[in-house]
């Protein structure tokens, strides 16, 4: 009985243009009518004023409008960049933005939605705004529903700069395989979600910059890699083939970059900043020094 | 997740001073700081300097001691097997070389006298321009802190408690960095003991 009034329900909402999935009627009608003893009409009242409540609240919103956490909105957005999945209950994670900034995403993998593409612009329905450290993010859920986009949107954002010594490259830094159908990147040649896969070649780094006062985490992709270390894609691959061995760039990047002085710029991202441009910190100036110098004696 | 502890940036001749080693909770693995005389708490450093002599000191395995001087003293740096990235660098630099070090601070009492050391994270091979770049950060941020060592921050004032901070001592220390790094000393009105 339950699924019949959910389907009916079901088909209610698609019509408002609310994607509700069918089991998710079925278990709050179920535990309405099945657990609390409600009749059955008052049980669907409320799971429509529910539903309906969630489809308007979902106004299409700004990036730089999010100021509120367990907020239901859309968002028309260029996905930026996708990440290595942190945690296997996480599908996708990455950076989504508009034409007043960006901010990251989640899609978890119980949520069972269609994967979104770098470079693609899609307009999402009913996500969730959601607050950590101070940043805030959208979860994408059940009800999210992905829409592609044709039109191009520019994408602008926050940028921060940081000064200081690199002071740490982790581990699944250098060459790395990623999944070729959702850019993961591969532990012992599998992908927490599509299993063991071929994999493609990418250069990534996954560092720590310092000033003596502040610690940042920092990601730098490929492109940021190949022309901070002068070395190519194509020329990781036949370094770590010639010596049999991965970690070998590795190697390389930390010796080039650890103990070193760079200024970094890019828009931030929960706990990282995105590298966009790194130059290396330019040589001390004599007027720093003397002016210091007055400083110290005027103690 | 836990975060991250800041690389602080001390003098040799500073770190080699300090002797106030102490934990925040009662726990065997909170973090460990060295608190030093113008209130830098360190639980790690960054230094850069000369690595001047190594040695391996270890019987059956690999102990790797090293002396990396800056313009005010030096730093002995120990790395065995528990630091084995920084133990594999140590043993294939050959001194002199300019070395950049990450690590954490280490006190060990000897005949009742507290010597510092450092057990290294990460050792690598730098140029000129980042030791001058480091002298003069480290000079900024020592003298930083020395300007607040009378602004009442805990720190500060656990520091001025424990070691009665001869600010004189630490100004001079930072003066003398700055000469090795300045083109035009001739200009600077202190006085060069060297000279003498
Ligand atoms: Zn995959």
């Amino acid at each position: 009985m339950v699924r019949d009034i959910a389907e009916q329900l079901k088909a209610r909402f698609s019509e408002m243009d609310v994607e509700v999935p069918l089991e998710d009627i079925e278990k709050k009608l179920d535990e309405l009518i099945n657990k609390f003893r409600v009749p059955v009409e008052e049980a669907k009242r409320s799971v429509v004023s529910q539903y309906s409540k969630d489809r308007k609240s979902a106004d299409l919103l700004k990036v730089k409008d999010i100021q509120s956490d367990g907020q239901w909105i859309s968002l028309k957005t260029k996905v930026v960049q996708l990440w290595p999945s942190e945690s296997e209950s996480i599908a996708q994670s990455g950076l989504i933005g508009d034409e007043t900034g960006t901010i990251r995403f989640v899609s978890w993998v119980k949520s069972d939605l269609p994967p979104v593409e770098e470079g693609k612009c899609y307009m999402l329905k009913n996500v969730v705004t959601d607050e950590w450290q101070g940043r805030y993010n959208v979860k994408l859920t059940r009800s999210t529903e992905i829409v592609p986009i044709e039109d191009d949107i520019e994408v602008s954002s926050v940028v921060e700069e940081f000064l200081g010594a690199i002071v740490d490259i982790q581990s699944g830094s250098g060459l790395i395989k990623r999944c070729e159908f959702c850019k993961r990147a591969l532990a012992k040649g599998s992908c927490g979600e599509h299993g063991k896969v071929e994999g493609m070649y990418d250069l990534r780094i996954k560092g720590v910059i310092d000033d003596g006062k502040m610690v940042q985490d920092i990601l730098l992709n490929r492109e940021i890699v190949e022309s901070l270390i002068g070395i190519t894609l194509d020329e990781a691959k036949k370094m770590a083939a010639e010596a049999l061995d991965q970690s070998l760039v590795l190697d390389a990047f930390r010796e080039r970059l650890i103990g070193r002085y760079f200024s970094i710029k890019g828009p931030r991202v929960g706990r990282y900043i995105l590298v966009e441009d790194v130059k290396s910190s330019p040589k001390i100036s004599d007027q720093d020094v003397t002016e210091l110098i007055k400083e110290a004696e005027a103690l | 997740m836990l975060s991250r502890e800041v690389a602080k940036r001390v003098f040799a001749r500073e770190f080699g001073e300090s002797d106030m080693a102490f934990k925040e909770q009662d726990d065997q693995y909170a973090p460990q700081y060295l608190l030093t005389p113008t209130g830098a708490k360190c639980n790690r450093i960054f230094f850069v300097g000369t690595l001047i002599e190594k040695g391996d000191i270890g019987n059956d395995v690999e102990y790797w001691r090293a002396r990396v001087v800056d313009p005010t003293g030096s730093f002995m740096i120990y790395a065995g097997q528990y630091q084995p990235e920084a133990a594999q660098a140590l043993s294939g630099i050959e001194p002199p070389q300019f070395v950049a070090v990450i690590g954490k601070p280490n006190t060990y009492e000897m005949s009742g006298e507290t010597l510092t050391s450092v057990r290294p994270e990460r050792i690598h091979i730098v140029d000129a321009d980042t030791y001058d770049l480091w002298i003069l950060e480290t000079a900024r941020q020592t003298l930083q802190r020395l300007k607040q060592l009378n602004e009442g921050s805990e720190d500060a004032t656990k520091a001025k408690e424990h070691y009665s901070t001869n600010i004189e001592h630490y100004k001079e220390m930072v003066l003398e960095a700055l000469k090795t790094i300045s083109k035009s000393g001739e200009k600077v009105s202190f006085i060069d003991l060297s000279d003498i």
